[in-house]
């Protein structure tokens, strides 16, 4: 399967490098294509191509490499593209911990880098960088759309759960900034935990109304699984990652009904978003998740720029992608001062259609909403 | 805290507990008997949970999917024993663990060429669906206290086979004198292979029933074998006895710890960071159990005389 891959990317580049033209761009996108977050990956990438695909895209060439979801990998990898390859742009990564080994330096070298998921606080705030653009969310910020939902929603004690790692207390701060109620527990599992039967009793005994957690990956299917089947009936709420298309099929149907928020889902009804589920749909054969639609806006956002200025001209091009003159799937996206999105995040429900766990948008959590880091970043 | 919540973390920690002695009964009986370090015995323990996964979605029942995890991964080991393992008895220590770490490598990446990176998902069987109720007003997973009395029946088992057969009898004279029992007529090389089966089936057994509750993965085994080591190391290396009561008490203070640590330190401060500070030291409070019944019986609980 690597195998195959690399040659339909090596193919892929060839034919482009023969339409070669002075201002090629060439992206190194790094991402976690094995192990258990090996999902995420897999959809960005997927994104990623299919806008380029799309969009005939033939002067932007694209090296995928798997890190493995692990850091020193990437910053091995990074490397190589940044000083092998002379790539232009970096691209791809999933994970927080594996963008803060990465981009510092990255964006020090003069290479654009575009982050199409992680979004950890010490990049949008003091240490904001003129180089540095997301294109998906700060971390905080779905988790303060939950606390947000969870106030409308009218829970007066939410019990919270996250990892013990930076993005995990970066969720729960990120919650409790926009709840008003009562936090009635706080946990800090341990990061790849697979049995949750422990924070399972103190739920249960909790006397919550509602149950606010974020696990990503196969971290959440467990939980999920053990959660369903210990038939407690407190509602859950997550950030859209909790109950992404790409892990709704193993948690199964104890994820229906369940509440989480994302800044998009495969029903905007946007014409970019339309034409993306479509195309997505017809080129893999499945839905795609909020990590697809990421890396589709990101590619769409180098197209954009790309048209209007040349990458040789670093000014002008930042210039460009700090414009954001692209039409993105999630409707209206615009950066703020620092290279962060200002976005509407919405409510999600999981529902079933067609015999397919999916999600489907019921309102708005945060309108126009901006990170809480901005003000630290001297940009403007 | 309720009296309810009390009884469920420990009926956890129990189940944690039987769970490592699956694991560490086959390690410390390898051990004992053969003076042999397994470090492979996580790869048996993830041979069991794809069997079971397999089996369990080829003929929808989970039951036989059970069947099929003792069945591979005796059948595992007992190749792994006769073709790799046999080599190493008269080696040191080192090369048994290099060679057993190959073996990591070797079941993880087969694993991984036959079934793919991504984990596979076994259901609890329908028998054992659903919950009841505990005195005080909580609520235990069934499927859970069935796993806990699968492990008291395998302690049970064990007890009997060792103690009151034949075969027991030889594992016993095996493990105080090799020589001698070779010297006596008995066929050590099929006595070796056939522990060696009995703990593979052991640590298969351990990752199915796990393999429902969790997930299938490759590399599952790991991070239960080095709490399996744990274990056999409080208890003593090749007891069974320790490794029964070790298992136990690494369970129920992993699990008591993890719960009862966070809320400790929220009376003297802020909640937030007693549970951060709280949960990273209940995941190290095991290793220190472990420092601290060393530094006192630095053989183990129940050592045995050697």
């Amino acid at each position: 399967m690597k195998k195959l891959l690399t040659a339909g990317i090596v193919g892929l580049s060839m034919s482009v490098s023969g339409l070669a033209l002075a201002d090629d761009i060439k992206v190194g996108m790094i991402t976690t294509l094995s192990g258990g977050g090996a999902g995420l990956g897999i959809d960005a990438r997927d994104g990623f191509l299919l806008a380029l695909q799309m969009a005939g895209a033939d002067n932007i060439e694209v090296v995928v490499e798997d890190d493995g979801q692990r850091p020193e990998l990437a910053v091995q990898i990074a490397d190589r593209m940044i000083q092998n390859d002379q790539v232009n742009i970096l691209t791809g990564i999933i994970f927080s911990n594996l963008a803060m080994a990465v981009v510092p330096s990255a964006v020090q070298q003069d290479i654009i880098y575009l982050s199409n998921n992680a979004g950890p606080s010490a990049l949008a705030g003091a240490q904001c960088h003129e180089n540095y653009f997301n294109v998906a969310w700060q971390n905080d910020n779905l988790h303060e759309a939950a606390g947000s939902y969870a106030n409308e929603a009218g829970y007066e004690n939410v019990f919270i759960m996250a990892p013990n790692y930076p993005a995990g207390t970066d969720a729960l701060t990120g919650f409790k900034r926009f709840f008003d109620g009562n936090v009635v527990n706080e946990i800090y599992t341990q990061v790849g935990q697979s049995d949750y039967a422990n924070e399972i009793s103190q739920i249960r005994d909790s006397g919550a109304d509602a149950v606010f957690f974020f696990l990503p990956g196969g971290m959440g299917i467990s939980f999920m699984r053990q959660y369903d089947q210990s038939e407690i009936d407190v509602p859950v709420i997550g950030p859209g990652f909790s109950f992404s298309q790409d892990i709704l099929a193993a948690v199964g149907p104890g994820a229906l009904g369940v509440i989480n928020t994302s800044q998009w889902n495969k029903d905007l009804d946007n014409e970019a978003n339309v034409a993306f589920v479509a195309a997505f749909q017809e080129e893999y054969g499945r839905l795609p998740s909020l990590y697809a639609s990421q890396a589709f806006d990101t590619a769409n956002l180098i197209i954009s720029a790309a048209a209007k200025a040349d990458i040789a001209d670093l000014e002008a091009f930042r210039a460009a992608l700090k414009e954001a003159d692209f039409d993105s799937t999630r409707g209206d996206f615009r950066f703020g001062n620092n290279n962060h999105p200002i976005q509407t995040i919405y409510v999600r429900e999981v529902v079933e259609e067609d015999g397919v766990l999916t999600n489907r948008i019921i309102g708005t959590a945060l309108e126009d909403h901006q990170d809480a880091y901005a003000a630290d970043c001297s940009m403007e | 805290m309720s009296i309810a919540l009390l009884l469920e973390q420990i009926l956890n920690g129990l189940q944690l507990g039987v769970m490592l002695f699956l694991m560490a009964a086959g390690l410390t009986l390898i051990f004992g008997v053969m003076g042999l370090i397994n470090l492979a015995h996580g790869s048996l323990y993830m041979v069991g949970a794809f069997a079971c996964a397999t089996v369990a979605a080829w003929t929808g029942s989970f039951w036989l999917g059970l069947v099929a995890s003792l069945v591979a991964a005796a059948a595992a080991g007992a190749i792994v024993e006769m073709t790799v393992i046999r080599r190493l008895y008269d080696r040191d220590h080192l090369d048994q663990v290099l060679a057993t770490f190959a073996l990591i490598l070797i079941f993880s990446e087969g694993t991984r060429w036959v079934f793919g990176s991504l984990p596979l998902y076994l259901n609890i069987p329908d028998l054992l669906r659903g919950t009841i109720p505990l005195p005080g007003g909580g609520r235990y997973q069934i499927y859970r206290i069935a796993i806990i009395a699968v492990g008291v029946a395998v302690a049970v088992g064990l007890w009997l086979l060792i103690a009151r057969t034949r075969l027991g009898m030889r594992i016993r004279a095996g493990e105080s004198d090799r020589e001698m029992i070779a010297a006596l007529g008995i066929d050590i090389r099929t006595l070796y292979t056939v522990v060696f089966a009995i703990g593979a089936a052991l640590a298969g057994l351990a990752g199915a029933m796990v393999g429902a509750l969790q997930s299938v993965q490759v590399g599952m085994g790991e991070p239960v074998l080095i709490l399996a080591f744990v274990v056999i190391v409080i208890g003593g290396i090749g007891s069974i006895k320790g490794a029964l009561v070790g298992a136990v008490l690494v369970g129920l203070i992993d699990t008591m710890g993890r719960f009862l640590l966070p809320r400790a330190f929220s009376v003297f401060m802020d909640p937030s960071e007693a549970s951060l500070i709280g949960s990273a030291i209940a995941s190290m409070l095991i290793y220190m159990f472990m420092a601290l019944v060393l530094a006192f019986r630095p053989r183990g609980l129940f050592a045995t005389a050697k």
